[in-house]
């Protein structure tokens, strides 16, 4: 079973902020990382094939150093990568991306799965999954927390809904979003290490992959960022003062004002 | 690539490095550089005091004088019953609607969907109703051909859906059919008065920074918005909305994706997303056996429990009473923050909260900066003597 795997290189974002009195940017070392979310759909792939047999493909599209996010998925049992990247791509949204990662796949061509992570931390929409799907013309089956079963051209799986889960069956080829329930990802092994840094990547250019440059980058891109600032607190706090009785009794008093007690 | 610097103009003075959320334009012997990794956002342009950051755009199009019309909300339900953020899209879309002076129309899939009439008493003008027995499940494919079809048919401007499971599965798939743009989970919409497009805000980078975002050039502009982020409007009893009967003629009748079945989650005793009171734990607990602390309170109150991600990645509580940015975003009338830190992904989750009570020993909490109320001191002293207080008022 030949199964594709989609990643992002995000920047670690709990270091990005806005200073509000210059409203400027503070990055502390933004270091790249791949997009939390990913790591179970890589999981997912590897534990795929150790079960069904066959090759884990990592696809990602981004900038020349997103290789780096390639090898650390070879050390935990992916196969090959294929980084997708030119600077015809710079600014693609969702709807854009979601059509050159389905050009690489076609390009890839002999595929029965593809699997991509819930969504991501950067842009952190879930959108790219099933825009690559109906790129594909082929079925999403969003947020899979367990696969029973892949057989006869068909998948048996778990998803989550808001009321609870849902057992599905899906045709494969089908592009498959997963949940963080599914699995706990594995740390590399001395021997993924190894291969690693061995491994040879492939790199995709637009034109390789055939590409319109109006369906790409700021062109191919129907939403645009206007604006990016801070989030505002408006709260007005008051912080309540005395002994620990006396703070109780104060939030009691705030409390039956509100008529909650 | 459609961003480049103006040599000439460029000081290389610097004001450009810092605002870059990529680390993505360097100055490099005194002229800035855009490095591979720029994601076209134009923060950089904003900063730069002598215009020497160049974007090409494509072309734009005047919204003003395309022929689509009318603000669209998607009204889900689920065993034919409207879910509760239907409602609430529909006051913003009300809004909307009057702001750029069109029609506000709620779209319903489903079988025998009870109360659709409401619909028009919170504020729909027209309702397009699909009404047949293969719509009473989620069918992907045939519910993605009907939204596509009617997209094409009656060209709203905007769409509007709830980031659900179901909403977040399905709109990407119509939008990309359609070749639109889609902004999810936005916690703001507005118009622009001087071109009524849709002002779509939404948190980025892990709630750190918030962005704006537009779709000049493709109809409808399409945003979903997670469930309580909006508040619901008052009806009004006299209200209609014009029914339009839709039938499925010529669509597929089959959906590739096959429900083999339903397992339904065991319900806490009440659900936070519904709730009007919460009390939330987080990592301050220490360890499982203290959730009690937080229980008590939450019984007394008639509460639902909340946690903090820290709480639920421990292992203290299961995932779905997680409140934040991956978590459920919340609106009740009082939320209390046993122990919680208030990282922004927790308060994109709960800071619209009409009251907010935070209990840390940390003075310096972020959490007291969004709080109504704030005490310093420790959880296991201040919440059971509230507890025993409000158990005692009570009598
Ligand atoms: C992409 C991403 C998504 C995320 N999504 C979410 C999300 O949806 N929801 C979420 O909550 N988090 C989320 N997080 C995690 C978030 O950044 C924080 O790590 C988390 O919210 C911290 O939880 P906490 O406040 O319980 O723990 P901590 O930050 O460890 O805070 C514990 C607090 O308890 C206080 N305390 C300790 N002992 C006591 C005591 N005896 N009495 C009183 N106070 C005490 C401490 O002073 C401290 O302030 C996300 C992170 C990322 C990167
Ligand atoms: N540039 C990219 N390259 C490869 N996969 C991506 C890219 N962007 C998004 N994805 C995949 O799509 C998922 C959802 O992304 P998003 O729609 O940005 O939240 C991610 O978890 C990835 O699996």
């Amino acid at each position: 079973m030949n199964i594709v795997v989609c990643i992002k290189q995000v920047p670690s974002t709990t270091e990005v902020k806005i200073n509000s009195e210059t409203n400027t940017l503070v990055r502390e070392g933004v270091e790249s990382i791949i997009n939390p979310f990913d790591t179970y759909a890589i999981e997912e792939g590897v534990r795929l094939k150790e079960r069904f047999g066959g090759k884990v493909t990592i696809l990602t599209m981004g900038p020349p150093q997103a290789d780096i996010a390639l090898k650390e998925c070879i050390e935990v049992g992916a196969d090959e990568g294929i980084l997708v990247s030119d600077r015809a791509f710079a600014g693609s949204d969702t709807l854009a991306t979601s059509y050159v990662l389905s050009k690489a796949i076609e390009k890839i061509g002999d595929y029965d799965l593809v699997i991509s992570g819930k969504q991501t931390m950067d842009g952190d929409t879930g959108q790219v999954g099933p825009g690559i799907a109906q790129r594909l013309g082929i079925p999403f089956v969003a947020y899979v927390s367990r696969v029973d079963d892949i057989s006869d051209g068909k998948m048996k799986a778990e998803r989550m809904i808001d009321e609870g889960h849902e057992v599905v069956e899906a045709p494969v080829p089908c592009v498959m979003s997963v949940s963080k329930e599914i699995n706990v990802p594995r740390l590399p092994s001395l021997r993924g290490k190894m291969k690693a840094k061995s491994a040879q990547l492939t790199v995709w250019s637009a034109q390789d992959l055939g590409i319109e440059d109006n369906k790409v980058g700021l062109a191919g891109s129907p939403t645009f960022v206007m604006q990016i600032f801070s989030p505002k607190r408006e709260r007005q706090s008051e912080m309540l003062e005395g002994s620990s009785a006396e703070q109780v009794s104060a939030l009691c008093d705030k409390l039956s004002e509100m008529k909650v007690v | 690539m459609s961003i480049h610097i103006d040599a000439e103009k460029c000081t290389g003075c610097g004001s450009c490095e810092p605002v870059c959320p990529f680390g993505a334009i360097e100055v490099v012997d005194d002229v800035a550089q855009i490095k591979d990794n720029c994601n076209v956002c134009g923060a950089c342009q904003d900063a730069c005091d002598f215009d020497a950051i160049v974007i090409e755009r494509p072309a734009e199009e005047d919204a003003g004088d395309d022929n689509s019309q009318g603000v669209w909300v998607f009204a889900e339900q689920r065993n034919g019953q409207i879910k509760g953020v239907v409602y609430e899209l529909l006051n913003k879309g009300r809004e909307l609607a009057d702001a750029v002076n069109t029609e506000l129309c709620a779209v319903c899939l489903g079988h025998n969907v009870e109360g659709v009439e409401q619909l028009g008493k919170y504020g729909a003008d027209k309702v397009y109703l699909f009404d047949d027995p293969m719509l009473a499940q989620f069918e992907d494919d045939i519910y993605t051909q009907c939204m596509v079809d009617l997209i094409r048919e009656r060209k709203p401007r905007m769409m509007i859906t709830g980031a659900t499971a179901l909403g977040r599965a399905f709109i990407p798939r119509v939008a990309a059919i359609i070749e639109t743009g889609l902004t999810a989970d936005c916690t703001g919409l507005d118009i622009d008065k001087e071109t009524g497009l849709l002002l779509q805000t939404r948190p980025t980078f892990g709630g750190n920074i918030m962005a704006t975002i537009v779709c000049r050039t493709k109809r409808p502009q399409m945003s979903t918005v997670r469930p309580h982020v909006f508040k619901k409007g008052t009806p009004e009893p006299g209200r209609k909305a014009e029914i339009i009967r839709m039938i499925l003629d010529g669509k597929p009748t089959d959906s590739r994706v096959k429900l083999l079945e339903f397992i339904e989650d065991v319900t806490e005793k009440i659900k936070v997303e519904d709730a009007d009171i919460i009390v939330s734990g987080g990592r301050g607990l220490g360890k499982p056996e203290n959730f009690k602390v937080v229980e008590e309170l939450a019984e007394q109150l008639g509460a639902a429990v909340g946690a903090s991600r820290a709480a639920v990645d421990e292992g203290w509580i299961p995932y779905s009473h997680q409140v934040g940015q991956t978590g459920k975003t919340v609106c009740p009338k009082l939320y209390i923050a046993c122990g919680i830190s208030g990282a922004v992904q927790h308060l994109a989750g709960m800071q619209t909260s009409d009251t907010i009570v935070a209990i840390n020993e940390d003075p310096n909490a972020p959490i007291f900066e969004v709080a109504t109320y704030g005490i310093v001191g420790d959880i296991f002293e201040i919440v059971p003597m509230l507890t025993a207080k409000i158990k005692e008022s009570r009598g």
